[in-house]
Order: structure tokens, then C-alpha cells, then sequence
């Protein structure tokens, strides 16, 4: 299977992953090698078949079903408590309070 | 039914043992944790099994227990316990990395729910184990911190990616530890350093707090040195958590008092497709051998077909990919861990995130955007989902007409550090007989079930039905009985 450089750069957009030129190259040859390998799939015949997305939680999302509102939690507000030492935490914060993330500046106002 | 034989611990304790020393005060908790703290400083610049130490709080807990002690109080479960704890599992109060430098530094202010649950059963948190970065991986030599040394033969690797909790309870640097498994990474590890190793039923165990590599396939579990104190952390970490939607109802039992109950009549499957091509011709000899041996306690192995086991790996790492690379999102610079700077919030998180993760991580978020990405979804996510249901339809088919499945846990014993590295693939071929499991959501364990090359472990995989851990101990129990760990 073949993987360009543009999907490559495409994928790592996505990902939001800044890669080196070296890693560009071997990721490319990589994908293509392990992509070719899942290619194995395509000998079974799938049709008819209902993907799995979970294996035990699949039948238990129905309002009606008493072993799905068992795994549903109330609606109900709790304490936060540790929000501020979570946000204390991160790389960049403003202690003030509340406290809050700090970013680069996102939106510009054209000052 | 006789006693089991000691297992050849490089130290004796086990949870019964620590239980019996401290109510008759021949060890205090605080002491034996010194003693458990002088192992780890003497062994672990060797082994890499741990990544952070948490005496502080070890030493809290120690003399939170001795206190009961002194006043005449039960002790909870797990009293006493010294445990080494994954660094995937957030810990209050102790660095949890994930072996990544995306984390590195980063304290969480809360417990992950089993180790919460470890916490209250009295059990002591010596540290947090090394393992490969954000659980990718089956070697440890993921980890962005060094790999861990096998303790059993330190120039090969200890499987992963729960390594450093292996090789930590395998040298004796704790008596139980925690790791997760997503394709593997419990049992894998567990067979690769020589102790029982278990994988939960998908919604057993609470995944609050762990830091997510596969949402429906993450799995915690315990490593020991005997089945029974597998199945006393198991009572302990099992059961609902209204923190993870995902976590089951079903009523928890005590594993341990079912542990001796007969083992005579019991259907063991045993499915050709784990016995093939790629089976180092030792390892098969060993579990053959041990087939064998549980076939002169009266269990019945018989035949099964299991045909869509050739198409696991590529199923598995595409799903567990695709999500991985949803939930590694999070990791962009704004709330925890690494920030490198940039002059806009998206250069910020891709500079952070390209210096922040290491090869493995990024080659897995790479391949998994590319099965979810437009145009490639039908194709690859979502022909992974229905063979998913395929390979769960041979498990479905087989505890018809078994009660149990067994399979060698990995191919090959442990493999020399470096061997497998320049291939990625080869590496994920390594997953072959866990991965199965793992897209099925069931339960197995993996125990010793002899040596190869007069040093390296091979495990025995016992695969039971969703919910059957309790099966899945009895079995193990009457192995390890019957000599079969050291066969």
C-alpha cells in the first residue's frame, strides 16, 4: 500500500502532530507496510455483519431497560472540589479566582 | 486437595503471610515496608521497574495499619500489602507520567477507583511502574524513561506494557502490583517474568482515573506470586463504580472461597489456531505439557475451531488506534504535562505534541487518524468493528461447548532488548494469542507453566466467559497446586 508524503502531512494535520522530515519519511513507509497487513481483512466477507463497538455495554443504552439505568448515574450536581488545584496544575494558568487555562490568543480582534 | 507448594519467591511474603506476621506482631507494617523500600533501592537501578517512589504516603499508610494493630481492630483485606501501582493509573499526590514526556512532572490531585479501592483495603503504595508510553507497546522499551530489565534474565526484556509491575512483583520489589491491558499488556508480561497475571472481564473493574489508551478494550488488573492473592485483589478492585458508565453491575464473588472447589469434569477448548505457524516449538512443548497436567486432574481438553483468530491483529490495531488517537487528543499543551510554546494556539499543540510523544505514540496516532479519516473509515474502522463481531462470535460459539479455552499467553519466551525494535510489526505480532481476548471483551489469566532455555518463563493463558473470573481462578488454582508452574 502505498502512502505519499501528502497523506502523510494530511494525517499528521489532523493529529495535530508537528513531525520531522526524517519521521515524515518513516511514518510514510510504516503506514503503508502495516496498512498493507491490515489489508488481510478484506478476505472475509463482512456483509450482514453489525460492527462491534463495545462488547458488553451494547444492548444496555434503552431508557426502558432496567440494567441500563442501573449504569446511568442521576443528573446531579456534585462538588468540584479539586477544580482549582486541576487547573493550578496545567503548564500555564492564571491564578486568579476561579482560576483559569491560559493559551495563546485565539481570536483577534484586530487591535 | 493439598496444600500448593510455596512459589519460589526471592522474598516469602504473600498476602495471607503478611496478614499472619502482622496479627501476631512479628513485623510491624512500617517495618516491612522498610524492608520492601531497601529491595527496591538495592535492585531497582538494575531493573528500571519503577518510575517514582511514594515513601510519604506508603509510610502513612503503614502507620495507619500498624495504629488498628495496637488497637486490637480487624484488619481490612489487604492490610499491609506492599503494591506497585502502573503509571497510567493516577495516583494523588505521586508523578504519573504514563512513561511519557508529555507527562513528565505531572501530579494528579486524585485516585484512579482501583487504586482507591487498594487504598481503603489497607494495602501499601510503594510506587508507580515503568512501562511502555501510554501502554503501547509489548516489550517496555517504549518507555520514554528506559526499558525494564527482565529479572529473570536482565539482557532480555520483561513484555509490556506492564513490564515494571511484572518484573516489580517477579524480583520481589512488591508482593501485588497493578497493571492495565488493552491487547495484552497484563498477561504478556506476566508470562514473560514467570507470575500469574490477570485480565478482567471489559467493565469488571472501574477504568476511572486510568489514562486512557482504548476505551473499549482498557482492562486493570493484578499481578501476584500465587493465584489466591490474584483472586484477594480482585475482590478488592472488582465491581460497579458509578464514576465509569462502562463498569458492570454484576455482583462481585468471593473469588477466593471458590478457589479450591474441584476442577474434575471441567471442558477445556483448545483451539488449533494458537498452536500454528509462529509458535516457538519450546513454548508449545511446555503448554502441551501443561494440557497434559490438567488433564490428570480430570479436566477434559477437547478440540475447538476458533477460525477467525488469523484476522485479530490487524482488527485490533486498528481499533485500538483509532481510538487511541481520540483519546491522546487531550494531550495538547493547554491543561497538563509538557507546553512548547507557539505564536498560535494550533502551532502550540502540534510543536507540543511532536516534541512531548514518542515514536510508538505517534506512529499510533498517525495510523488510527488514518482509519478514522474521510474517505478511509468504511474501509478500515469500521471493517475492523464487524470482524470485531466475527472474532467475538468464536468465543461466543466456543463456551457452548467448553467452560474454558486454553493457549499459550505469548508465541515466544522473552525476546533480547532491542531484537524486535526496528519492526513494528514484528513486534505487534507478538500480541497474536492476547489480542483475541481483548476484542472479545472475556476474562483470562496467564500463569507460569514451566521454563525454556533453563531460565525464561512461558505462560499458560485460561480464557473463561465474560464474568467467569471466578472459573478462570479455580482452574489456575488447581495448575499451580498440581506443580504446573514449575513444569
Amino acid at each position: 500500500m502505498n502512502i505519499t508524503r501528502d497523506d502523510v502531512l494530511r494525517v499528521a494535520e489532523l493529529a495535530n502532530l508537528e513531525l520531522t522530515e526524517a519521521e515524515i519519511e518513516t511514518y510514510g513507509a510504516q503506514l503503508g507496510s502495516i496498512l498493507a497487513y491490515c489489508e488481510k481483512l478484506n478476505e472475509l466477507d463482512t456483509s450482514g455483519v453489525e460492527p462491534l463497538a463495545q462488547v458488553l455495554a451494547a444492548e444496555r443504552l434503552e431508557e426502558t431497560d432496567p440494567v441500563a439505568q442501573q449504569h446511568l448515574r442521576g443528573d446531579v450536581p456534585r462538588d468540584a472540589a479539586i477544580i482549582g488545584q486541576v487547573i493550578r496544575r496545567a503548564p500555564e494558568a492564571l491564578d486568579a479566582e476561579p482560576p483559569y487555562f491560559r493559551v495563546p490568543r485565539v481570536i483577534d480582534r484586530g487591535e | 486437595m493439598t496444600t500448593p507448594p510455596t512459589p519460589t519467591a526471592p522474598n516469602g511474603w504473600t498476602i495471607p503471610s503478611i496478614r499472619r506476621a502482622l496479627e501476631s506482631k512479628q513485623i510491624s507494617a512500617r517495618d516491612l515496608t522498610k524492608e520492601f523500600y531497601a529491595r527496591i533501592e538495592r535492585d531497582n537501578p538494575r531493573l528500571n521497574a519503577f518510575l517514582a517512589l511514594s515513601p510519604e504516603r506508603a509510610y502513612a499508610q503503614a502507620d495507619a495499619i500498624d495504629a488498628r494493630i495496637a488497637r486490637g481492630e480487624p484488619l481490612p483485606p489487604l492490610a499491609g500489602v506492599p503494591a506497585a501501582l502502573k503509571d497510567v493509573l493516577n495516583t494523588r499526590g505521586t508523578e504519573t507520567t504514563a512513561g511519557s514526556k508529555i507527562l513528565k512532572g505531572y501530579v494528579p490531585p486524585y485516585d484512579a477507583t482501583a487504586i482507591e479501592r487498594l487504598d481503603r483495603a489497607g494495602a501499601i503504595f510503594l510506587g508507580k511502574t515503568n512501562c511502555d508510553e501510554f501502554a503501547m507497546g509489548s516489550s517496555n522499551e517504549n518507555s520514554a524513561f528506559g526499558p525494564v530489565r527482565n529479572p529473570v534474565a536482565p539482557d532480555r526484556v520483561p513484555g509490556g506494557s506492564s513490564g515494571g509491575s511484572a518484573a516489580a512483583v517477579a524480583a520481589g520489589l512488591a508482593v501485588v502490583s497493578l497493571g492495565t491491558d488493552t491487547g495484552g499488556s497484563i498477561r504478556q508480561p506476566g508470562a514473560m517474568c514467570g507470575v500469574p497475571a490477570m485480565m478482567p472481564t471489559y467493565g469488571r473493574v472501574s477504568r476511572y482515573g486510568l489514562i486512557a489508551f482504548a476505551s473499549s478494550l482498557d482492562r486493570i488488573g493484578p499481578f501476584a506470586r500465587t493465584v489466591e492473592d490474584v483472586a484477594r485483589v480482585m475482590e478488592v478492585i472488582a465491581g460497579r463504580d458509578p464514576l465509569d458508565a462502562t463498569s458492570a453491575g454484576h455482583p462481585v464473588p468471593a473469588y477466593t472461597a471458590g478457589l479450591d472447589a474441584p476442577v474434575k469434569g471441567l471442558r477445556l477448548g483448545i483451539p488449533a489456531e494458537y498452536f500454528g505457524e509462529g509458535l516457538d516449538p519450546a513454548v508449545r512443548q511446555k503448554v502441551e505439557a501443561g494440557i497434559a497436567r490438567l488433564k490428570d486432574l480430570g479436566c477434559i481438553p477437547a478440540p475447538i475451531e476458533m477460525r477467525h483468530t488469523p484476522y485479530a491483529i490487524p482488527a485490533y490495531y486498528l481499533i485500538a488506534t483509532a481510538e487511541a488517537s481520540s483519546n491522546l487528543a487531550r494531550f495538547d499543551g493547554v491543561r497538563y504535562g509538557l507546553r512548547v510554546p507557539g505564536a498560535t494556539l494550533g502551532e502550540m499543540y502540534r510543536k507540543t505534541r511532536g516534541a512531548g510523544f514518542g515514536p510508538e505514540v505517534k506512529r499510533r496516532i498517525m495510523l488510527g487518524t488514518y482509519a478514522l479519516s474521510a474517505g478511509y473509515y468504511d474501509a478500515y474502522y469500521l471493517k475492523a468493528q464487524k470482524v470485531r463481531t466475527l472474532i467475538k462470535g468464536d468465543f461466543d460459539r466456543a463456551f457452548q461447548q467448553v467452560d474454558l479455552i486454553l493457549a499459550p499467553t505469548s508465541p515466544v519466551p522473552a525476546f533480547r532488548l532491542g531484537e524486535r525494535t526496528a519492526d513494528p510489526l514484528s513486534m505487534y505480532l507478538a500480541d497474536i494469542y492476547t489480542v483475541t481476548g481483548s476484542l472479545a471483551g472475556v476474562t483470562a489469566i496467564s500463569v507460569p507453566c514451566g521454563k525454556v532455555c533453563g531460565t525464561l518463563p512461558v505462560g499458560l493463558q485460561i480464557i473463561g466467559p465474560h464474568f467467569e473470573e471466578g472459573r478462570v481462578l479455580r482452574l489456575a488454582r488447581a495448575f499451580e497446586a498440581a506443580g504446573g508452574f514449575e513444569l
